[in-house]
């Protein structure tokens, strides 16, 4: 990997970078507060790309191969950008048992996206989950940040068919 | 803040709830606010609004067990009960599954009610409502005792006040003021509190472990990986010891920690900052997961209303002990419950175990002594100084002493948080409070990946460490899921097996590759192509994965598998097949097995 410095993304002169600095310089630009930079990064973008870790990377005087392991390393950090609408559904006991990976299957079918992945328009991701703590509520599925408990088919159709394309997120172009 | 002002905040806060005529709580935990509880607070509040004669006081409040019939109200009247006395309020009544458009009936309902205790008589405009009322002498309320859900359904999450009105910050004050911390560490060695998050490793010898160890002395100029701290710029740099309560709650299909965290956010701040005053410690993090917004957004604010009060950050309620909490964010990876990987996601690292010792205890955050408990166990720390390690030491067994919080989900009638004395039999859990249909139900999961199914036959056995660890399974962080006729045992096994692949940090083969196989010989079973050979494979790389795992992820990752062969192995021996590939059963209707979902609709 070229250790030249390359073009990050400016950093310095987008808006949303700054609390990303404020989450590094809280910690005093140390290596301690990576993953609290990354969350930072993820919050404000939705995902972590090359040039955020990069830039990271640089601030916190650590390799990209160290931040890439980390990135990689937590279920929580997305590489990609996810759609304007997300819909996750909990994979976790509770919910397996009261038939989520069914639900997870024709959520599937019907939107023509995998699980893991975005619609070819970006209108919608499809991930699941381990456990989002609605466990009474099984099965739970959250969609747009919204728990959905005691989940049932024709409802979550119903709910996903009514998110127009425009969304959350929408407003803003995803970087 | 110091103890008389705390008495008087308290005093008036119960003051302006006694003024009322009726004191109506609604659940704003996740589980109640995922079926609509903020629509129903607002109407009731609007309701409450139009008519002030009714002299109403309305608060948003902490989860009150029956979540899966959410939203939940409750409505009481008659002075408010003194704190720590156990006692509930003159009368209460819960309303379940109530709507925004039930809040007309039952503010016009409270309205008439003079001065008798409301009784929701039939045929009035609060019929609909009758039927929606809780009978809260049912086994799944009256069975239970409470100490670390205690007063959540007068505790509002969001107001220091209303915590402080239930007694809170108390326990610290009196420790501050009048107890040194050695009388604090016995207390809590007396009463007998064991770890609840899973281990069971009892509290008071772990923090007189690091009350003991010399508090190491951060060096300048070490490598950043050592000596980062995540500090506040104005940290003294002297000897330095940590407390850290984990709050990473992995287990898929436990909810107790998070709806603690949502509920009584101060509950566990104050058992925080005791331990740091017993054990010398002056700062603390909260690892939570990032998957609980609620939690963190409540703990932020929790977090910032202490320190505004005093009662975090230096000269806590004017004595001379300074501590200083930050949140952590946890980032999915349940293996990162595991007290070594959790410091190492601390420090900004890949969450890997390293091997022990040496304990975090003496060697821990940055090197230095750390005291790591878990949500639960702090928990229970403020109402053992309160009511003394005697009036805990009487509740529970023998040897796991106190009370569990359980998250009950799966297929019974009612699903959600139960608190429940030590000891209990898992038949009173499951058929009496959780209302399962006997005869139904075939076995009951705990312990989560790291657990193992009890089947209905061993329902008898008390509920405590010793008893379920005999059973092959582990109390854990308090997950219980039942499982009925339809949960084919193989397919359950397989599900744990493959969380355990995919949360295996990788860094020792035997769990790494282990998991792996064990998943691939179930998965071939399941399909009904494994033979007798497969089946003693797998036994033999179960007890391998237990015995040469670093951690305890991978020491327990056999534990559903094993568990379903001892007591469900007729269920693995249907699925095989003999060498020419002919099904052993004879009738040969046994087909491979599917998802539980799948048989059972
Ligand atoms: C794989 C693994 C996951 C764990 N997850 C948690 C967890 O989510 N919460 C927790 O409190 N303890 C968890 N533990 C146990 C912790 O390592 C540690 O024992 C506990 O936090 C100590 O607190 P206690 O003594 O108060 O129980 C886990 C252990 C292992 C091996
Ligand atoms: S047992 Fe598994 S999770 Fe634990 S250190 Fe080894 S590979 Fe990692
Ligand atoms: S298992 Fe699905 S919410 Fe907990
Ligand atoms: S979340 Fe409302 S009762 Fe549990």
């Amino acid at each position: 990997m070229p250790s030249a410095p390359r073009p990050v993304t400016n950093t310095a002169a987008d808006k949303r970078w700054r609390p990303v600095e404020a989450a590094m310089r809280r910690n005093g630009y140390r290596a301690g507060g990576l993953i609290e930079a990354l969350h930072a990064v993820q919050r404000a973008y939705g995902y972590i790309d090359e040039a955020a870790m990069r830039a990271i990377g640089a601030a916190l005087q650590l390799p990209l191969s160290k931040i890439y392991g980390v990135v990689t390393f937590y279920h929580f950090f997305h590489l990609k950008p996810k759609g304007r609408h997300t819909c996750v559904v909990c994979l976790g006991t509770a919910c397996y048992i009261k038939g989520a990976d069914r639900l997870l299957q024709t959520i599937s079918r019907e939107q023509q996206v995998s699980p893991g992945e975005t619609t070819a328009d970006g209108r919608l991701s499809l991930l699941t989950a381990r456990c989002v703590g609605a466990c009474g509520q099984a099965p739970a599925v959250v969609i747009d940040d919204q728990v959905v408990g005691q989940a049932e088919e024709s409802a979550i159709h119903r709910q996903l068919a009514g998110l127009n394309s425009a969304g959350p997120g929408s407003d803003e172009e995803q970087p | 803040m110091n103890p008389e002002e705390l008495q008087r905040i308290a005093a008036e806060e119960l003051q302006a709830k006694s003024a009322a005529k009726h004191r109506i709580g609604v659940c704003t935990a996740s589980g109640c606010l995922s079926c609509g509880s903020r629509e129903v607070l607002k109407a009731i509040e609007q309701e409450a609004a139009a008519r002030p004669e009714a002299n109403l006081r309305i608060e948003g409040v902490g989860c009150m067990g029956l979540c899966s019939r959410g939203p939940l109200v409750m409505v009481q009247s008659g002075p408010v009960p003194a704190e720590n006395s156990g006692a509930g309020a003159e009368t209460a009544f819960l309303f379940k599954e109530l709507t925004p458009a039930d809040a007309p009936a039952l503010v016009a309902y409270l309205e008439q009610q003079k001065s008798d205790p409301p009784t929701v008589a039939a045929g009035s405009t609060a019929s609909s409502l009758a039927a929606k009322r809780c009978d809260l002498s049912a086994p799944f309320f009256r069975r239970q005792v409470k100490v670390v859900l205690e007063q959540f359904e007068n505790i509002d999450p969001e107001r220091i006040e209303s915590y402080l009105a239930a007694g809170g910050y108390r326990a610290l004050l009196d420790c501050l003021h009048h107890r040194r911390p050695v009388e604090i560490i016995d207390e809590i060695t007396r009463s007998g509190l064991r770890g609840r998050g899973g281990g069971g490793y009892p509290v008071g010898l772990k923090w007189s472990t690091v009350a003991k160890a010399g508090a190491f002395v951060p060096q300048a100029g070490r490598s950043s990986r050592q000596s980062a701290g995540a500090t506040a710029a104005d940290r003294p740099d002297g000897p330095r010891k940590y407390v850290i309560c984990n709050a990473d709650e992995g287990d898929p299909g436990a909810f107790m920690d998070r709806s603690v965290l949502e509920c009584a956010p101060h509950r566990v701040l104050e058992g925080m900052a005791i331990a740091a005053y017993a054990v010398g410690a002056d700062f603390g993090y909260l690892y939570v997961r990032a998957e609980y917004p609620l939690a963190v957004e409540r703990l932020r604010k929790a977090i910032v209303q202490a320190e505004k009060r005093g009662l975090l950050g230096r000269n806590i309620g004017g004595s001379a002990f300074n501590f200083q909490v930050e949140i952590r964010l946890g980032a999915g990876a349940f293996v990162c419950g595991e007290e070594t990987a959790l410091l190492a996601s601390i420090e900004g690292r890949r969450g890997q175990p390293r091997p022990r010792p040496p304990y975090p205890a003496e060697h821990g955050l940055w090197g230095c002594p750390t005291l790591i408990n878990n949500v639960e166990t702090l928990a229970n720390v403020a109402a053992i100084i309160n009511r003394g390690a005697d009036w805990f030491a009487a509740l529970g067994t023998e040897k796991s002493k106190g009370t569990k919080v359980f998250a009950l989900a799966g297929k019974i009638k009612n699903t959600g948080l139960i608190e429940v004395p030590m000891g209990i039999s898992i038949h009173e859990i499951v058929h009496e409070m959780g209302s399962g249909e006997v005869g139904g139900i075939k076995a009951v999961q705990t312990g989560g990946p790291s657990g193992g199914c009890i089947p209905a036959e061993h329902f008898h056995l008390p509920v405590d460490y010793e008893s379920l660890q005999a059973e092959g399974s582990i109390m854990g962080s308090g997950g219980m899921i039942i499982m009925d006729e339809g949960a084919a045992m193989v397919d359950v096994a397989r599900f744990f097996m493959e969380f355990c692949v995919e949360e295996s940090c990788g860094k020792c083969a035997p769990c790494r590759v282990g998991t792996t196989q064990v998943l691939l010989l179930l998965e071939k079973i399941g399909r009904g192509e494994g033979t007798a050979a497969d089946l003693g494979q797998l036994e033999e790389l179960c007890h391998l994965l237990q015995q040469t795992s670093l951690c305890g992820l991978g020491q327990s990752a056999a534990n559903p598998v094993l568990s379903t062969l001892r007591f469900f192995r007729r269920e693995y021996e249907q699925l095989l097949v003999d060498n020419t590939g002919k099904s052993n059963e004879t009738d040969g209707s046994q087909s491979p097995q599917q998802g539980p979902q799948e048989v059972k609709k």
